[in-house]
Formats: C-alpha cells, structure tokens, sequence
C-alpha cells in the first residue's frame, strides 16, 4: 500500500455523483434540520422553538413505546430469519436442474413488492375467506389480527421470516459454494462429524457473508413500513405501530412538520449509529482476519 | 432558498460542519492522517475520530435536552471538550 504513488485527483470523478446526493439528500436533510427546531405555517409565517420539538419527541410515550417494539421486532426476526436462513442454504441442492428449481423457489418471495406481500396476508388471514384463517378457526382456536395483539404480531412475525429467509439463504447457499472441496476432503479423512463440519469450516467461512445478511436485514427491518401498515393498519390500538409508521402518521396525517423532523432526526441518528456499529464490526473482522493470515 | 426556512442557529451548525470538514480536507493535503490506536477500542483515522465524537456529541445533545433540565450550552461545552480529547487521544 505505502509504496504505491498516491494521486488524489480521481476524487474529483465522484463529483456529479455527489451533486446528485447534494440534491437528493443532503439539501432536504439540511432543511428537516431546519423545520426541526420551528413551528412552520408557511415560509413567512413561521416561529423559532428551539429544543422544544426534540424535547417533546423524546417525551413521547407513544413514540418511545414504537421504538421499543421496533427493537423488539428487529431482533426477534433476525433471531429467526439468520439460523433459519443458514439451515435451508445447507439443506439446498447443490448441483444438477434440482439446484435450480430450488433456487427459484427460494427466491419467489424476494420478488413480491411489500405492499402486495401485506395484501397477501391480509386476505391469507382472514378468518372467512383465508385459507389460513379460516383452518385455524375450523382447528378451534378463535385466531383474530384485528382483536387479538398476540396474533397480530406472530403473524407479522411470521410474514416477515416468509418475505425475507430467502435472502439469508441465498446469501449463505453462495457463501457456502465458494469453499473449495479440498476442506470438506481434509474434514473427511479426519472424520470430522457433520457438526464439526459446520462449526468449524462452514460457519467461520459464512460470517462475512452473514455479517451482511443482518445488517441489510436489521436496517430493512427497522424502516418496516408498507406490510405491517396493509396487514394490520399498526393494529389493535397501537399494538403492531412501528416507528416510521407512528413517523408517517404524524408527519402527513396530522401535518406536524416541526415535531415530524425531530422525531427524523432522531430516527436518523439511531440507524446512522447502529449502523456505524456494524460497519466497524465487519472492518475489523476482515482487518483481524488479514493480520492473523499474514 | 426561502423554501430551506433557514435560522440562523441551523445556519451556524452547518456552517460550523462545513469548516470542519474543509479543515479536514485541508490538515489532510497537508499532513495525511496516520491510522493508530489510542483509547477507543479500535484503530481510528482523524476523520473517524471526528465523525465519532460528531455522532456521540449528537447523542449527548439529545440525552441532555430530553432527560435533564440542564443547559443545551453545557452539552455543548463538553461535547467541545470531548471532541478535544477524542480527538488528541482516541
């Protein structure tokens, strides 16, 4: 690296680029900034607040409240979605027109747009007319989203782990592909058991791969927005609201521009530093990895 | 430029973050920032140090505002102050 000569000017090829970021993001950003800290009518008639959104954002019940069941959700599906993820990518086929199909299979529900996977649900569950409603209130047990809070959350639950395992497998089905044969024959002629197989060369050779998968994952997650908004309308009471819903309600239900772009901030702020977090997480594992290499 | 609705509180703040990151750019050409390891856990340049202390002094700001009935000053003083120290130490 060091002996290399260094030439700065290629930076200035990222230029239109960051033009267009300027326009698209940081410009609107810098002005939600603004609207945060006044109470605006319009461009002459507005008022100085100072902290007082921020305080009152922070304060809210309702908002601290989404925010806990945003964590609570976040984790309890990656806490399903990753070792359910990796246990189908070892489970796939891995050659021949079988691999394929599966492959296919396995990716089809990547390819429904949320706001349709709400729909899908949404009727799935119905206890009338949906096939799974509908079984599960013929097996005797009175299953209702839109009265029971329980059920409106294990069906989110399993919704999402049904939209979103596949991504997780796929991502795990190509780590597991690129181990070269030679360490599956080294384990063999050690007869290494399929555990110590797992433990000890698949899993180590997945966590860049995984790394990946849980942070697109949690950062998908944590702006969930269109399937739980179709499927339960952030229902019963506020029991299935998560942030950017609560966010969405109040900035174009209610109009609150002010309070709004406190609460975005912060919102920001969150994803900024979780993912901060895990960025410096995946660096120094492939920084610890090269140095133990080398 | 109307349509920014900005304050002139906000108008220093991004002031102040445009300064700094043309500073930077400028201490950078200068003197190039060495990666190394001081108190923080992991091994940082300048520039991580100061969107580190940016970020946790955003936090404070927060933490202050929201939960106490101190001064939004002195969570600026210290917050200064930690970025003094992050970015000398860190």
């Amino acid at each position: 690296m060091n002996d290399k000569v260094r030439n700065n000017k290629a930076w200035w090829l990222i230029l239109p680029m960051l033009l267009l970021v300027a326009f698209s993001a940081i410009i609107p950003l810098m002005t939600v900034v603004n609207y945060s800290v006044q109470d605006v009518f319009d461009a002459q008639t507005r008022y100085f607040t100072g902290t007082e959104w921020f305080v009152q954002m922070l304060n809210d019940p309702a908002l601290q409240s989404a925010l806990g069941r945003q964590f609570v959700f976040s984790l309890t599906i990656l806490a399903i979605e990753v070792p359910l993820g990796i246990g189908i990518a070892l489970l796939m086929p891995k050659k021949g027109w079988q691999a394929s199909a599966v492959l296919i299979l396995v990716t089809l529900p990547l390819l429904i747009p949320w706001n349709v996977v709400g729909s899908i649900w949404q009727i799935f569950t119905r206890g009338d007319i949906g096939l799974m409603g509908w079984s599960l209130r013929e097996l005797g047990y009175s299953y209702n989203i839109t009265r029971s809070p329980l059920d409106a959350w294990i069906t989110i639950i399993i919704m999402d782990v049904w939209h979103w395992t596949p991504l997780i497998a796929l991502l795990c089905y190509s780590g597991l592909r690129a181990i070269p044969e030679a360490y599956y024959q080294a384990a063999r002629i050690d007869r290494a058991s399929r555990w110590a197989i797992f433990r000890y060369i698949q899993l180590p050779k997945l966590t860049n791969v995984l790394v990946i998968g849980i942070l697109l994952r949690f950062m998908h997650s944590f702006m969930i927005y269109a399937e739980p908004f179709v499927l339960t309308g952030g229902g019963p009471g506020s029991s299935t609201t998560f942030l950017s819903q609560a966010l969405a309600i109040m900035a174009t239900a209610q109009f609150d521009v002010g309070p709004s772009a406190a609460f975005s901030l912060i919102y920001f702020l969150i994803i900024l530093l979780v993912s901060w977090v895990f960025y410096t997480a995946i660096m120094n594992m492939q920084k610890d990895k090269k140095e133990r290499g080398a | 430029m109307s349509w920014m609705v900005w304050t002139l509180p906000t108008a220093i703040f991004f002031a102040t973050i445009a300064a700094m990151l043309a500073g930077m750019t400028a201490w950078e050409v200068v003197s190039p920032s060495v990666e190394r390891k001081g108190f923080l856990p992991i091994a940082t340049t300048r520039g991580d140090r100061l969107f580190i202390g940016l970020l946790s002094a955003a936090y404070l700001h927060l933490v202050v505002v929201g939960f106490t009935p101190l001064s939004i000053w002195l969570a600026l003083g210290v917050s200064v102050l930690w970025m003094l120290v992050l970015m000398r130490w860190g």
